[in-house]
């Protein structure tokens, strides 16, 4: 069964083998040396660890994904994501100059306000997905772990020397995702329960400077918790010993994103995949659409007025059989059409979840298309993102 | 009397007569964690010695399971399609694949003993 033959099998793939031994996730690094501040929490919770963009990360706890991903969605998980990149952008005309490298609409941000937007490429694909937070002094940045020295390089080529760049290493990053988190975190800060969605504030949890956003990558309400490394483990403690919240490993973070159907770089979207194609136009600003001003933004706010070429769009198997990444999509009767770019097993939909890129003629949803999945084509149809309803707190 | 045999791949199969019962083995499906699918052949199907017999698929992984000797396919385990977390509960029982009439019992000669397998997962722990 493995390792062997599926090591034959899978030499295509970056990360099968591993996947199928340790776990789901990709993004691997043959030499993993850096750890989080949680390193040895994750060690002492029996978490099993993976490589991950340069880490040693928990990809599940002794719970397993299911459970986690379940237990997410019912009540609250706790996640460490301190492997992401945080940047802060200093000087009165940081929103302006982060501005040329982004789509988004960032000088119109007050403080306090989050948005995600994206570092495109002159050719219009995507170089990175992020969050960005309008603070008294500049903005703070959480960029992908495995693109954070590639943007910090790039911030620093690309930006005036008046707007000073500064990657904050001795900083962590929890995120407590799920119905219940509100519930265990205002009992430690009651303010968090003044901020609404894509709100950020700098609040002190149980006598620690935080800054707490109302943000995630779960679909679910929940907060982004950002403080000193050296504070990490007492907050996380702190938060597992609430009842209602476990700990939550890199496995079910990927299922819960997935059906949420929020993207996740390198796979869903990279260097060849623009904002629009990506389905991500709404990360574009209004006034943006106008103005340009942003790499690429030929391609891209052409691809708006004209449509792009193809698509991201949720593709849902008729069986039960999941549809992995680069998975063909093949029109009824076998025309190729596209490829799945993220796909597995929906904990909360209960069968396979995929989302992938098809040409444009077959985007909508509905369309009946095909699955080859081990060299059957198997039915499957376009479907509307995301599987699982966000439930994000917009108003309070 | 049933004899049960394993690969270095992780299945298991129980010889009884000329009927052998494969399924993976207790290491394998903890180290596949959480099963959510598994694809089965068809009863009837003639399977050689090392082709795939079935898949089974984790949360996030897909796998191969290899006949571990050659033979005709002559049951499936249907309750695999509605609870494929059987394979984690019970994978030396219930959780079985398929049960193959074997053609060449000698075959079975080349498979690890249960003391072996053991041993050779202790060596990968």
């Amino acid at each position: 069964m493995f390792p062997s033959r599926l090591r034959a099998r899978m030499t295509t793939g970056r990360c099968a083998l591993v996947t199928a031994v340790v776990g789901p996730m990709s993004d691997l690094d043959p030499e993993p040396t850096k750890k989080t501040p949680l390193h040895g929490l994750h060690m002492s919770l029996g978490a099993k660890m993976v490589p991950f963009a340069g880490y040693d990360m928990p990809v599940q706890y002794p719970a397993g994904i299911l459970a986690e991903h379940i237990h997410t969605r019912a009540h609250a998980g706790l996640f460490d994501v301190s492997h992401m990149g945080q940047i802060r952008l200093s000087g009165p005309r940081a929103a302006q100059d982060l501005q040329t490298l982004v789509p988004g609409d960032i000088t119109g941000l007050a403080i306090g306000d989050m948005r995600y937007t994206l570092f495109t490429g002159n050719d219009g694909g995507i170089l990175d997905d992020l969050m960005v937070t309008k603070v008294d002094d500049g903005l703070l940045l959480v960029v992908n772990a495995a693109c954070k020295h590639a943007d910090f390089a790039h911030l620093k080529k690309s930006l005036p020397s008046t707007s000073a760049v500064e990657m904050l290493d001795d900083r962590a990053l929890l995120a407590l995702q799920g119905p219940e988190a509100l519930t265990v975190l205002a009992k430690l800060a009651p303010e968090v329960s003044g901020l609404t969605f894509m709100k950020a504030a700098e609040i002190e949890v149980a006598g620690i400077a935080c800054f707490v956003s109302r943000s995630g990558y779960t679909g679910e309400d929940g907060f982004e918790i950002s403080m000193a490394a050296d504070r990490a483990r007492e907050l996380a403690t702190l938060l597992l010993d609430a009842s209602e919240v476990e700990p939550i490993g890199l496995g079910a973070r990927d299922s819960l994103r997935l059906e949420a159907g929020l993207c996740l770089y390198g796979h869903d979207i990279d260097g060849t995949t623009t904002p629009v194609e990506a389905a991500l136009s709404w990360a574009i600003g209004k006034r943006r659409r106008i103005g340009g001003g942003f790499p690429g933004s030929d391609v891209i706010l052409a691809q708006l007025r004209n449509g792009a070429p193809r698509k991201r769009v949720g593709v849902q198997a008729e069986g039960r059989a999941p549809a992995r990444d680069h998975t063909e999509i093949r029109a009824p009767g076998g025309e190729p059409i596209g490829e799945i770019t993220s796909g597995g097993f929906g904990p909360t939909v209960g069968g396979p979840v995929a989302m992938g890129y098809v040409t444009s003629r077959f985007t909508e949803v509905g369309t009946p298309v095909e699955l080859v999945v081990r060299g059957k084509a198997r039915p499957a149809n376009i479907v509307k993102l995301p599987y699982t309803p966000h439930r994000y707190v917009k108003t309070i | 009397m049933a004899e049960l045999r394993f690969t270095e791949e992780h299945e298991w199969i129980r010889i009884d007569g000329n009927e052998g019962t494969i399924g993976i083995s207790d290491y394998a499906q903890e180290q596949l964690g959480d099963i959510v699918y598994v694809e089965l052949p068809a009863v009837g199907a003639s399977l050689f010695q090392g082709d795939e017999a079935a898949v089974v698929e984790s949360v996030k992984a897909a796998s191969e399971i290899y006949a571990p000797v050659a033979g005709e396919v002559t049951a499936v385990n249907d309750e695999l399609n509605g609870d494929p977390g059987i394979v984690n509960q019970d994978s030396m029982g219930a959780g079985w694949f398929i049960k193959m009439k074997v053609e060449n019992t000698s075959q079975l000669s080349e498979l690890m003993t249960e003391q072996t397998y053991k041993d050779m997962v202790e060596g990968l722990k």
